[in-house]
């Protein structure tokens, strides 16, 4: 790899951070504003034309209030928590295709940091470890309604990987590749996998609210059953950062499925638009293409938010164990039929 | 080859922890750490897929679950059950033959010369599917339907009612 290759990744992995970063802060501001619209009120108007800047009085306020570490909390592990939680919603990024190659001059740029030929395993390996931050959190708080949500979140967590495993294989089936980069260039203009895989989509998305712990399935921080859940003992920028994990987690479940389901930068009539406005503009259109996707689902995160109320928890397990996993079973062994049955 | 040094070294230092911590979720979070180099040797090995479904199953799922039985059973110091001196010394008389024949066997062995594969590749998830799909297809669709069969299985004992049973 030549050096201008190495510098080019650094900054595509700086850009990459400090979107997730930005939009995981306008997040907070755009759920106030959203359950603000759905409730029939304004919300935050004071910090800035329009409260624009509330989520800046957020953060300041966030690193400014007193750091408390319970007497009994095991030290080390207290401050391990949240930062393995931010960090695991971090990595995920690596392996998503944003754009299609960039050309400028006689530079090719590559819109992905790492197109490892294993990119859906190592998204599921991230969604998979993101468990950890909120497990140890929770256990290192000693405290019994942290615990009871770190464990919560445990095996709610194990329950839903298992159908969203199932239903990543019903995708892999049609696709023929773990790549993401080749998942996302068969999906061109708009041959989009959802019309493939409605119902593996469904059963994606459901897990995906899940794993990101998002209502309805915010048992683990339940406040009507556990106080805070998990995050009950924490405080000042550690709880900041459990805060912000989960809108970072949100951004990164989005762009995944985006990418696997819904084109990622494809949309009908990018030929045209390539052949009219160039190699340099074109691919940035598409990267704008499937921001405006994400922010669609982030939208969706939203509206389900303030729409639907939480679960119970036997409901919840319920669902993941009686209804999803078998029609995810169901939709692969349907997926297969089908697929043998148009290749002979 | 510097690189397998180092993470060979970590490898045994998390091992050792995790024998050596007092508290047993400090253990199993040695134990998640050791497991983790193993998926760096994987990489380092050209094993690509190996190393994710290391990584997926292991630190994803069965550890999670080790973890998730560990925090609910409680255990510290105070309800640990203190073994009987005669016991301790059994088991360091027992556990120093162990290493006397481990390192006396060793020792026998001599050193084995480096195997050089002749596709380095072939860890990629594509080389691997291609062998196991063509050369051991049996095998795999068995313990894939045994595996499937087991999960069906507890769904099923799950949403039986009790009563019928």
């Amino acid at each position: 790899m030549e050096l201008a290759d190495i510098i080019v990744k650094f900054v595509l992995v700086f850009i990459i951070f400090a979107i997730s970063l930005v939009i995981a802060m306008y997040s907070t501001y755009a759920e106030r504003k959203v359950a603000a619209f759905f409730q029939d009120r304004i919300g935050p108007n004071r910090a800035g034309p329009w409260g624009i800047l509330q989520p800046l009085a957020d953060g300041g306020k966030m690193f400014l209030k007193e750091e408390i570490i319970p007497t009994n909390a095991s030290g080390f592990l207290f401050i391990v928590g949240p930062s393995l939680a931010i960090m695991t919603a971090c990595i995920g990024s690596a392996v998503i295709p944003w754009g299609q190659k960039l050309t400028i001059g006689s530079h090719v740029i590559d819109l992905q940091v790492a197109d490892i030929n294993v990119g859906i395993l190592y998204v599921f390996g991230v969604v998979s470890l993101g468990v950890y931050g909120v497990m140890i959190g929770g256990w290192a708080s000693n405290n019994k309604y942290s615990l009871l949500g770190a464990i919560r979140a445990a095996s709610q967590n194990i329950s839903y990987e298992i159908s969203m495993g199932l239903s990543i294989i019903a995708l892999l089936m049609v696709t023929g590749t773990l790549s993401l980069r080749e998942i996302a260039e068969q999906q061109h203009s708009w041959h989009w996998n959802v019309l493939y895989q409605p119902i593996g989509f469904i059963l994606f998305l459901v897990c995906a609210f899940a794993e990101t712990n998002r209502t309805p399935f915010d048992l683990p921080e339940c406040e009507t059953e556990l106080v805070g859940g998990y995050h009950t003992e924490y405080s000042s920028m550690k709880l900041g950062f459990y805060l912000f994990a989960e809108y970072i987690n949100m951004f990164i479940s989005s762009a995944v499925m985006v990418t696997l389901y819904w084109g990622g930068y494809n949309y009908p009539g990018m030929d045209w638009m390539a052949a009219h406005t160039g190699p340099a503009l074109a691919p940035l259109i598409g990267v704008g293409v499937m921001f405006l996707k994400i922010f669609l689902f982030i939208f969706f995160f939203m509206w389900v938010r303030w729409t639907i109320p939480r679960f119970r928890y036997d409901q919840l397990m319920d669902l993941g164990w009686k209804v999803l996993i078998p029609i995810a079973i169901a939709n692969i062994v349907v997926t297969g039929i089908v697929i043998t049955l148009i290749n002979r | 080859m510097n690189i397998f040094y180092f993470i060979a070294f970590l490898s045994v230092f998390f091992a050792i922890l995790v024998i050596t911590a007092k508290n047993p979720v400090h253990s199993i979070l040695y134990l998640i750490l050791t497991f983790f180099t193993f998926t760096i040797h994987y990489i380092l090995l050209n094993a690509q897929f190996l190393a994710i479904v290391n990584f997926i199953v292991y630190l994803g799922a069965i550890l999670v679950l080790f973890l998730y039985t560990l925090m609910l059973m409680n255990l510290n110091k105070e309800s640990e059950p203190v073994k009987a001196n005669f016991i301790k010394i059994a088991a360091v008389i027992g556990g120093g033959c162990f290493l006397v024949t481990i390192v006396a066997s060793i020792k026998a062995l001599g050193a084995s010369p480096a195997v050089i594969l002749k596709d380095p590749s072939l860890g990629l998830v594509k080389n691997l599917g291609k062998v196991l799909f063509n050369e051991y297809l049996l095998p795999f669709e068995v313990s894939s339907v045994l595996l499937l069969s087991a999960m069906v299985g507890a769904v099923l004992l799950a949403t039986k009612d009790p009563k019928t049973v």
